[in-house]
């Protein structure tokens, strides 16, 4: 036990010896999170639009007032030629062109069914789905309006039947913001990037250095040397959180709706699986060099991809959200949102709870096991 | 010069090639992300999981809900009686939207004095897939509203059209497909972080090592010692992009639509600029930790989040919008997305070329006086 303290001692000695190892480690997060809190946003607003009016009557330039009026479009350009509109989309200026046809107002008259063009920038394919659905809302709206004065001009009945108007109503984000869905997440990534980069490096850089086998030859007993060695990072990785966490409180207004201590102990939880993994990286690396990159591209990228993270996991292949269960990010994932944005419990979460803490172990074991082996 | 350049090339080569391991990490995972990447990356919602709750249940709310099940937006996933249920379906994942069928649903419609309300429940946590479902529900109820009204006034016999109707036309990418898109961010996202580590690393372990004091004395000038360690991360960059490039055709039928000529003069210069970025790292590190720490916070974070690759820098705060320019993949990306996808040529791009060797530029100098200061101190 007392061996354990002296190594963990060790270890920060280590760490306070290089200070700006410290300022990147516990820094570079908030400051992280405040870029990516803010930053990220895939709210869709002030679409950038060019008209090509054909039609210049009346009706078409009551049409044209409706977008004006809503905060989704931006007029860019009005052009009144097929070429000018093909480069303003083309060059990025405008993402969105409508071309009015040169009938419109007559069509309406006679009860006709006229065509309104859309022209979409699909490079983004989230951005333009979301826009033509804006945009499908507005032209409908319309076209009931239309509908509507027509009844009127009759004059005989009204409208023979009323229609239907959805409330919508988004639970625990009601503002959609994208941020609310990002920040919380970002704990998990900071949290993964410390305790997993950092503890595969200290490891190798002791091979490297030779200082590890200085230290086989010592009567410490590899367990413990694992443990000494582990610990410091999942301090690490606490203090990190914590500073995470109060700076998502005050400055996001992101305060945990649900129980801090089932975060915290959460937080626990997962750390054992990316200690483990940073255990792991570490017996199959020479060099720090080579630590960093597998710890990166093996396991790191894949993680944040398949995680949840960035991409909801519902919209993945079956096949890939089968993959996705052996992540432990995964669970943190829900855990985390779950906290922080819905307020519920382990009621809803010992699923979660319970993979992180199989993993965990399962992770850590194998990867002691592993660097044991290495040590004899 | 030139036979000092090889010199150094040459060693480089060999010591990358002795390192098996960063040998396979630098070829195989590209695609292996890219695999991940473009199977498992999809913003596209469909088959939302929706829980019911008709209080009406006559014929009338049983066609709404059939209409919504049968679209390929919504899948229903339960029906049920008691309200109490919705907080526990919502809470528990169970579904990503709730539809609540008031009770006087039919006979409101018919009674056609006001529009009747109906309500939609969504779990809010995605923002953006909870902003895609509101389009879906908008767009199931506007059907069935184009129905209900179309049958109304066929039976009272007035001919009267839907007036307008929307044809929209995608353009560069008529499937919508967001692989695509994010293909130029992947590309950016593994060139700089190979290339912003590896070179800020080999310059920091020789500085460790005490081998740049060797080289320091010889006649080999800084100029040809960069160019020489580059050479071979250039070659291995291109390699990997060649082989990104080649993945994402087999499996996702992506096609460089513009000119391979201009994407490989962007890729060059963006591997110049990352370089000179990797360079201020090793000046400004003393080991190899801090070296990693920083090389990695400030290549892969910001290109994951602030080139552009996945958030619209369009929708940032303009303070943040600034920001972006620490990283050279934003340019990167915008000069990638005209070639692969919009198939542009110069003109639409050309200042993000001018961006890139201003970036290295900057970078360059900086590591210079910095080096220099450096040296007088010690």
């Amino acid at each position: 036990m007392r061996t354990i303290l002296h190594i963990i001692r060790k270890e920060f000695l280590q760490l306070k010896r290089d200070p700006k190892m410290f300022a990147i480690v516990l820094i570079a997060p908030v400051i992280q999170l405040i870029f990516l809190g803010y930053a990220v946003n895939t709210d869709v607003e002030k679409v950038p639009t060019v008209i090509f009016d054909q039609n210049r009557t009346v009706s078409s330039r009551d049409l044209l007032q409706k977008f004006s009026g809503n905060r989704y479009f931006e007029f860019v350009d009005q052009v009144d030629n097929y070429n000018d509109f093909q480069s303003l989309i083309e060059s990025g200026e405008a993402w969105l062109g409508i071309v009015i046809p040169y009938d419109f107002e007559k069509s309406i008259e006679r009860n006709e069914t006229t065509e309104l063009q859309a022209i979409f920038d699909g490079s983004d394919g989230n951005k333009a789905s979301i826009i033509a659905g804006y945009l499908q809302k507005l032209i409908t709206d319309y076209s009931v309006e239309l509908l509507d004065l027509k009844m009127k001009k009759y004059g005989k009945f009204q409208t023979p039947i009323s229609t239907v108007e959805p409330e919508i109503r988004a639970w625990y984000n009601p503002e959609l913001e994208t941020r609310v869905y990002m920040v919380p997440g970002i704990v998990g990534l900071l949290l993964s990037v410390i305790t997993l980069i950092l503890t595969s490096l200290a490891i190798v850089k002791e091979r490297e250095l030779g200082t590890l086998e200085q230290i086989i030859v010592t009567p410490i007993k590899p367990t413990q040397l694992i443990i000494g060695k582990l610990i410091p990072f999942a301090i690490l990785g606490f203090v990190a959180v914590t500073v995470v966490l109060i700076a998502m409180t005050f400055i996001f207004d992101l305060p945990p709706r649900g129980s801090t201590p089932l975060l915290l102990t959460s937080t626990l939880l997962y750390t054992l699986s990316t200690l483990g993994l940073g255990l792991f990286v570490s017996t199959i690396s020479k060099t720090q060099q080579q630590a960093m990159m597998l710890a990166i591209f093996v396991v790191l990228l894949p993680m944040i991809f398949l995680s949840g993270f960035a991409f909801p996991i519902e919209n993945m292949p079956q096949v890939i959200q089968g993959i996705t269960y052996a992540i432990p990010l995964r669970y943190f994932m829900t855990i985390i949102r779950g906290i922080i944005l819905k307020g519920i419990g382990v009621s809803e979460l010992w699923f979660e709870l319970s993979m992180l803490l199989a993993m965990g172990v399962f992770v850590l074991i194998l990867s002691s096991l592993r660097f044991r082996k290495r040590m004899d | 010069m030139l036979f000092r350049i090889k010199a150094i090339a040459k060693k480089e080569i060999k010591q990358l090639l002795r390192d098996k391991r960063m040998m396979f990490v630098l070829f195989f995972f590209p695609v292996f992300l890219l695999v991940i990447f473009g199977y498992a990356v999809n913003y596209d919602v469909q088959n939302v999981r929706l829980a019911v709750l008709d209080n009406d249940k006559t014929s009338l709310s049983r066609e709404f809900v059939n209409g919504i099940s049968s679209s390929s937006y919504f899948k229903i996933v339960e029906t049920y009686n008691r309200n109490q249920r919705t907080k526990e379906i919502l809470d528990n994942g169970i579904a990503k939207g709730v539809l609540i069928i008031p009770k006087y649903f039919s006979r409101e419609i018919y009674k056609a004095k006001e529009t009747v309300k109906i309500q939609f429940l969504l779990d809010g946590v995605d923002g953006n897939s909870a902003l895609i479902i509101q389009n879906y529900s908008n767009a199931a109820v506007q059907t069935f509203n184009k129905k209900l009204l179309s049958e109304a006034y066929a039976k009272a016999g007035i001919k009267n059209n839907y007036p307008v109707d929307l044809v929209p036309r995608y353009w560069f990418n008529p499937n919508l497909e967001t692989t695509v898109y994010l293909i130029p961010g992947l590309i950016a996202l593994i060139l700089i972080v190979t290339v912003v580590i590896t070179v800020s690393l080999s310059l920091v372990r020789e500085k460790e090592r005490g081998t740049i004091e060797q080289i320091n004395v010889s006649s080999l000038t800084e100029i040809e010692l960069i160019i020489g360690k580059l050479i071979p991360y250039v070659i291995i960059s291109f390699l990997s992009s060649a082989m990104v490039l080649a993945a994402s055709f087999v499996l996702f039928s992506v096609v460089v639509k513009g000119s391979y000529l201009l994407l490989f003069f962007t890729i060059f210069l963006f591997l110049i600029a990352s370089t000179a970025l990797g360079i201020f790292i090793s000046v400004v590190s003393d080991s190899q930790q801090v070296a990693f720490s920083i090389a990695t916070f400030a290549s892969m974070l910001p290109a994951t989040i602030l080139s552009g690759f996945i958030f619209p820098i369009e929708s940032m705060p303009v303070i943040i919008q600034i920001s972006t320019n620490i990283t050279p993949a934003r340019y990167f990306i915008v000069a990638l997305r005209d070639i692969i996808i919009k198939g542009v040529g110069l003109s639409a791009f050309w200042e993000q070329w001018v961006y890139l060797l201003i970036f290295a530029f900057f970078f360059l100098a900086a590591s210079t006086i910095i080096n220099k200061k450096k040296i007088l101190e010690a």
